[in-house]
Formats: structure tokens, sequence, C-alpha cells
């Protein structure tokens, strides 16, 4: 059966496998890591049937591996995922991820009163709850309700 | 304290901060210094303001220091479209440090960020107005003789009101606080700020009749309501008079009692208050002007 659905989205001889995105993620993902402009080949599957999560998304970049620090980004939207670096259509590496302590550049503060919506300035929060998602924004102090949150 | 920037309450430790309170005691009893002789202070109000800049202005003027400045966003180069980042970044050459007020939130700490002079926040939007913060603490310790252990009601707007929220981010500081919280329902304290009550371990009580809480409190923290708050126009017309203080309401309260306002006061404390021994904004107003001695005096570094 693993098999028959990994079908379904071409396998990848080099690259990284993003599992496991919740349903509704799989474009903020795309967005948050800067996929939208990526040259070579992509695929992507929305609303797959998934034991874990009933249905999930997958993302498979060919021919790009990510550091820690750029893929926990996606955390903040899809906080199941799974990130598997394939080499030689091998699974090299198999890892969750993790929301980081601080949040620098890719989310919009909500506040259009805070200085970053109005001037040319790189957003910055500190993450005070990690479970029902809270950002602190560094400068107009104002917190950013996971419901709330824009990306740049 | 030398060199650093004041955009936070929290920027300076309780120490620091009862620090600065010890040496505002020093201007008090002694307010004229010419210490600032060789200093040029900018004062960049892009927002208007009566008390914060000119009881700066003093402050600076009374120590011998030299202001530059403007007092509207109108008669700088921001009325030409001149963003804060190349307006600071100019105003930083001709200074040693710069006070400033901010329509924005967080103008002051960006502005601190690309600034090689400290940065004092003289109040950013809705956020922070640190200085403010300092004279309260000044006029709570002053009257009260100490800041731990004190029962202090905040009344009115406590959500978009930014002396509120520095001083209970300050008070959290001290030891065995109460904070009785009075508002409508619409302008509750922020939960970013009740954040700092609750990581001290402190209680807070919230209440929406002021007559609640005349006789428990030390400090009553009065605050402006203004119209332009309220989503729905009815709600203000309902709450508006609720939030008055007469000489009535004072009857039963203790003896210690003191009533502070950040002022510019509107109706919310009926002027037949003013002669009552427990007013005491018009004092704490003035006591703005020390603590902004010993700020520029410790920030400037010649102290």
């Amino acid at each position: 059966m693993e098999n028959k659905r990994e079908l379904k989205v071409s396998a990848i001889e080099n690259g990284t496998v993003i599992d496991h995105i919740p349903q509704g993620a799989v474009m903020q993902v795309m967005k948050i890591l800067n996929l939208e402009n990526f040259t070579d080949q992509i695929y992507f599957g929305a609303n797959l049937e998934s034991k874990k999560y009933g249905k999930k998304g997958i993302i498979k970049v060919s021919g790009r591996f990510f550091l820690p620090q750029e893929i926990n980004k996606i955390a903040l939207v899809a906080p199941t995922a799974t990130v598997i670096e394939i080499r030689n259509y091998e699974v090299v590496s198999k890892l969750a991820v993790d929301i980081p302590n601080e949040i620098v550049g890719f989310v919009k503060c909500f506040n259009p009163k805070c200085i970053t919506n109005n001037e040319r300035v790189i957003t910055r929060f500190s993450v005070i709850d990690k479970d029902d998602i809270k950002l602190h924004c560094h400068y107009c102090e104002k917190i950013t309700k996971k419901q709330n949150i824009i990306f740049n | 304290m030398k060199n650093r920037s004041l955009v936070s309450i929290n920027d300076f430790t309780r120490d620091e901060l009862v620090q600065i309170l010890d040496l505002a005691e020093t201007f008090e009893a002694n307010p004229r210094q010419r210490i600032l002789s060789n200093h040029v202070v900018a004062s960049l109000f892009f927002e208007p303001s009566t008390r914060t800049r000119l009881s700066f202005e003093s402050a600076i003027n009374q120590l011998g220091g030299r202001v530059i400045g403007f007092s509207e966003a109108g008669s700088s180069s921001v009325s030409k479209g001149e963003s804060l980042r190349d307006t600071i970044q100019t105003v930083s050459l001709y200074s040693d440090l710069i006070v400033m007020r901010h329509p924005l939130e967080g103008a002051a700490r960006f502005a601190s960020e690309i600034s090689p002079v400290p940065i004092i926040n003289a109040g950013d939007g809705s956020n922070q107005h640190p200085t403010q913060c300092l004279l309260d603490l000044y006029s709570i310790r002053k009257t009260q003789g100490r800041l731990d252990s004190i029962d202090i009601a905040f009344v009115g707007d406590l959500k978009y009101g930014r002396t509120v929220h520095s001083l209970v981010i300050a008070l959290s500081m001290f030891k065995n606080v109460n904070f009785h919280l009075v508002s409508p329902m619409e302008l509750k304290l922020p939960s970013s700020v009740k954040k700092f009550i609750k990581d001290a371990g402190y209680n807070y009580f919230q209440y929406e009749d002021m007559n609640e809480v005349m006789t428990k409190v030390d400090v009553l923290y009065m605050t402006r309501i203004q119209r332009e708050r309220f989503s729905d126009p009815m709600e203000y017309e309902r709450v508006k008079n609720s939030y008055i203080l007469d000489n009535m309401m004072l009857t039963d309260s203790k003896e210690n009692l003191k009533i502070l306002h950040p002022l510019p006061r509107v109706n919310e404390i009926s002027e037949n208050v003013d002669n009552n021994s427990k007013a005491y904004y018009f004092q704490q107003a003035q006591n703005g002007v020390f603590v902004r001695q010993a700020l520029l005096a410790s920030i400037l570094g010649v102290i």
C-alpha cells in the first residue's frame, strides 16, 4: 500500500521530501521555503491519504537540501512535517521539524501600527508559546497569534 | 547605564530603576547643575506633547545642555517623505543623545538599532513610555515610602494606555504588588502585559466598577478614555460617565491614598478633586523633570 501511494508523486534521485504536511498548508510551505522561485523539479501533492493524520500534503524537491534553520521555518504552519533527505533514491535521514525560538524576516507583524509595517525593517519575533503559537514582536511588543500569521 | 538606550521599561533591571530614582532625589534637592554644558541633545517629537517634551527640554536646560529638534513632524523633512531611518541617521550626527516620540509602535527600538548615539523613548504609539513610568515610580515611592507591597488600581483605558503598560511591567519587578484593573470590557489590559504580572507570580483583579476598589488601594492611577478607542459608539456613551472620579467617591478611601494621572486630563477627574490632599497629579508631572535629569546624566555618563 505504502509503495502504491508513494507512486502518486514521483520518486526523486537526490533532494528533500517534506512529508506529513497538514492539509491546506502545502502552498504556505512552498512560499516559506521560497520554492515558488525554484527552477529545478518540484512535485507536490495535497489531500493525500495519511494513516496518521487523515489527509496530508507532501512536497518533493529535487536537488535541494535544507539546513535545519531553513527548514524549521515551516514548523509554524506544518508542525507535524517530516523532512526526509534522499540521496541516490535512498533515505539518508528522517527528521521532525522544530519550532525555532526566534523568527526573523519571514512573518509579518499583525499590528498595522508596528514600525515594521511602515518602514523597511526586517521583522523579528520571539516564540513565547510553541504549542498554541504566539509570536512576540521585538519592535512593537505585541503578540501575533497563529490565526493572524501572514508570511512576507 | 552609560551610552545605553532606554526604549522599554524592562530594558533596565529593578536595581537600575532604583538607581535612577535615587539619583532623581538628588536633582530634586538641587535641580540646577551645569553638568551637561558640553552636550547637545536632540528632541524629536513626531507627535505632539506638552509635558514630556517640555519637561525633557527643561531638564536639559537646567543642566546647562543644548537642545535641538522639532516639536511636530510637519516642521521636519518627514513631511517630505523622509524615512525614520534617514532622519535618525542624520540627527545622530548632530547630537550626543536623541529623545524621540513617534506615533508608530517599535519606532524607538528600531531607531536604537540604527543610531550610534543612545535613544530615549518618549512614547511610541500605544506601546511604551518608559520615562513616564520612571516618574510614576518616583511619585509612588515618594508618597508611599516604598515600591514593594503596594495595592494599586489602574482605571480607564488599560488596552491602549502605554503609561499603564510600562508601569504594570515595572511594578511587576517589585515585591508583593497587587494589581486592581478597572476598565470597560473593551479596554481591558492586553494579555501581553498581564503576562508580566503572571510571570512575577502576582495576582491581578479585574473590575468594571471603580467604586469596588476605592477602599482597597494605596495608589489610584487614572487614565483618559477616548471615544475613538471604541468600535461601538453606543458602548462609549454607556460607559463614559462611570469612569469619572469625584470627591464623594474618595470618602472611605485609605488615608495614604494618592491619585496619579499621566495627564492630559479631560473630564475623568472632577476639578473638585484637585484641592483634595490625595490628589497628586500635578506634583507627579513636576517629578518628571527630576527623573529625566537623572536619566540624561546617567546615560551621558556625567554622574
